[in-house]
């Protein structure tokens, strides 16, 4: 079964960069962890989910109560699919094994973004047993409402390992909210998360991904997308929780001429917490278009805020924001924004704009003017801070977003 | 509403205003002049209570009320309001959320309507705008009228309200300065204000009954309002403080 997707190549690409240690972030010992999670039960109608998981992934955004507000549903504990479903025409949601053998096309897309060889990440990823999800909209099928994807992880010191595939087909509109989620108690754990995403000519797909981890997980999530003439790529990412090291830096393709990427991440880290997070945009066809926008804030972490957009073609614009924000100061924690641009050509148009500091007393004694206490000013300010107003989000998913921050924000305040 | 007495005020170790002492009664506005350094800001920001101005002696008192030692909220939440001649940008604080904050830091329902205040402010298009973000003076200027009106404080401090602000603008700020001061809000409250004016425009909106000259941090002349002001252009404020002296 493992053959379906595998050619003799990619495995072997695998094979030779199964210990070859990421460009960045802690290297993490992948022999300290378990392949070899517990088997969980498909859940027809969910009554079976046991309530903390329940909790947790609706923390994440994900409902279960009632499906069929979702344009399709995906749920994964630990390495096994316990539910898959699409209540809309047009919009496939299904385990990557049975696309794999239902669209045999599929090795088409297969590594085709994401290098399998480009870490000991990508490589344990295809040399595992595949699991991960396959959402894809049909040619011109426009999303009603959101698909909705989860990855929990469950079992004790489990090294999860998820390959995902993304296809929005030409004309289409592919709107995708995933969690990853695990218990605040959950002892240890390693998330490896591939994920390719395809957005063909005149699509569009919003994803937005939000991470609720525990103080001892270790994640490393792959991303890569490309987009063809016309496209849009609009990715949202909330990391507010506690996880021990996250080391991500998706990149975006612009390929094709006048598409549009928009990369907008949301990041905290408290005390014991290390992000390393970053989006890279790549502008190859005229006219194309990125903004990468994040938001840091360390109550005690460490954060570096990377964004790389790179000028190819003619007529491209481009534009990096890195705000962070340091709130305590007995914890400490560190930002290092990190912006890089690069021009290849005349004619090409890119800025960024960083900024580190702590809040600025003017501004919170301007809002004790009006009668705010000082911690109500602060409040203020950081909710400010980390408000997001996404250009082209449909306005469910702003809300979804909207209210995954609030809720972190009790905690952190 | 408001009596200061022998307030000396320093800021980050230097003394700056000098034995002040002043008194407005309810419903009473007075007009503070004088040249820029001469601590008119500074006398602002130590009645508001902005921890940076920091009183060494003297006292203020607020309706019998002692507030020397009250935080900026305090007072605010008392019933002293500012508007800042240049507030910080707040990013992703839009000029809604910072109007509700200020009515609801008062415990205010107060049927003080928002929309229709933003609208007669032509404020319309900026109330979903990042507080001060990209305004210009006059946008800066109505916002934080708007700020104001809907705090509904007793006392109204006003740094410069007119500066910066065109000439068809200024009718509007002037109409709606001399309405936060008469209350007319629907509530009965009679509120008083101090307003800093170097060119005295405001005062073609608003009665002011007395005037002070302040040089070199401390009150140099008391009287008329607009005998001051006719006294400054004429003599400038070393010639106006000599003659009255």
């Amino acid at each position: 079964m493992h053959e379906v997707r595998s050619s003799a190549k990619t495995r072997e690409l695998a094979g030779k960069a199964a210990d070859k240690k990421a460009s960045l972030g802690e290297d993490v010992d992948l022999s300290t962890y378990t392949s070899d999670g517990d088997k969980h039960e498909y859940q027809q109608d969910l009554s079976g989910i046991p309530s903390e998981q329940r909790d947790q992934m609706v923390n994440v955004g994900v409902t279960l109560d009632d499906l069929g507000l979702r344009g399709g549903t995906f749920l994964q504990v630990d390495q096994s699919v316990i539910h898959s479903s699409t209540s809309q025409e047009g919009v496939e949601v299904m385990p990557i094994l049975q696309a794999l053998e239902t669209h045999s096309w599929l090795e088409d897309y297969w590594w085709k973004a994401v290098d399998v060889d480009v870490d000991k990440y990508t490589a344990n990823v295809e040399l595992a047993e595949p699991s991960g999800y396959f959402i894809r909209t049909l040619p011109g099928v426009k999303s009603i409402n959101p698909v909705q994807a989860c990855l929990y992880l469950g079992h004790k010191n489990l090294a999860q390992k998820v390959h995902n595939i993304i296809i929005a087909e030409e004309g289409s509109e592919l709107h995708i909210i995933t969690g990853c989620a695990t218990h605040p108690m959950q002892p240890s754990g390693l998330h490896l998360g591939v994920s390719e995403f395809y957005i063909k000519k005149g699509a569009r797909i919003t994803f937005t991904m939000i991470h609720n981890w525990a103080p001892d997980i270790a994640v490393r999530p792959r991303s890569a997308a490309i987009v063809e003439e016309e496209g849009v790529f609009l990715s949202n990412f909330v990391c507010m929780k506690p996880v021990r090291t996250l080391q991500t830096n998706p990149l975006a393709t612009c390929a094709g001429d006048n598409s549009v990427v928009r990369f907008n991440s949301v990041l905290v880290a408290p005390h014991g917490s290390t992000l390393d997070t970053g989006s890279r945009v790549v502008l190859q066809g005229r006219g194309s278009r990125a903004e990468v926008i994040s938001r840091a804030i360390t109550t005690g972490g460490d954060i570096i805020a990377r964004g790389y957009i790179q000028g190819s073609a003619p007529e491209v614009k481009g534009h990096l924001e890195c705000r962070g924000l340091i709130l305590s100061e007995e914890l400490g924690g560190v930002i290092h924004a990190i912006p890089e641009l690069r021009g290849e050509l005349a004619g090409v148009d890119l800025s960024h704009e960083a900024a580190v500091g702590k809040i600025a007393e003017e501004e919170v004694e301007y809002l004790m003017a009006r009668g705010l206490t000082r911690d109500e000013a602060t409040a203020t300010i950081v909710r400010g801070f980390l408000r997001v107003d996404i250009e082209g989000l449909p306005p469910e998913l702003a809300a979804e977003l909207k209210q995954a921050i609030e809720t972190s924000e009790q905690d952190m305040l | 509403m408001l009596d200061i007495m022998n307030l000396t005020v320093e800021v980050d170790g230097k003394e700056i205003l000098h034995e002040i002492s002043l008194g407005i009664g309810p419903g009473e506005t007075h007009a503070l002049f004088g040249p820029n350094g001469g601590g008119k800001t500074t006398l602002l920001m130590a009645i508001m209570g902005f921890p940076r101005y920091k009183v060494t002696s003297g006292r203020i008192v607020f309706k019998g009320q002692d507030i020397t030692g009250a935080t900026l909220d305090e007072r605010a939440r008392l019933g002293i309001g500012m508007s800042f001649q240049r507030p910080p940008v707040v990013r992703g604080v839009k000029t809604r959320d910072m109007v509700t904050a200020s009515i609801a830091a008062r415990g205010g329902e107060g049927g003080v309507d928002i929309d229709r205040l933003a609208q007669r402010l032509n404020m319309g298009e900026l109330m979903d705008r990042e507080i001060n973000y990209g305004f210009s003076g006059g946008e800066i200027k109505r916002s934080e009228l708007l700020q104001l009106l809907a705090q509904e404080p007793e006392l109204v401090l006003l740094d410069e309200p007119e500066s910066g602000v065109d000439l068809v603008n200024m009718a509007l700020i002037g109409e709606m300065t001399n309405e936060l001061l008469q209350s007319g809000l629907g509530c009965n409250r009679t509120r008083s204000g101090l307003i800093i004016t170097h060119t005295g425009h405001i005062l073609d909106y608003v009665h002011a009954s007395k005037g002070y000259v302040l040089l070199n941090g401390a009150l140099r002349c008391r009287r008329e309002a607009l005998e001051v002001l006719d006294s400054i252009k004429g003599q400038g404020y070393e010639g106006c403080v000599a003659c009255m002296r």
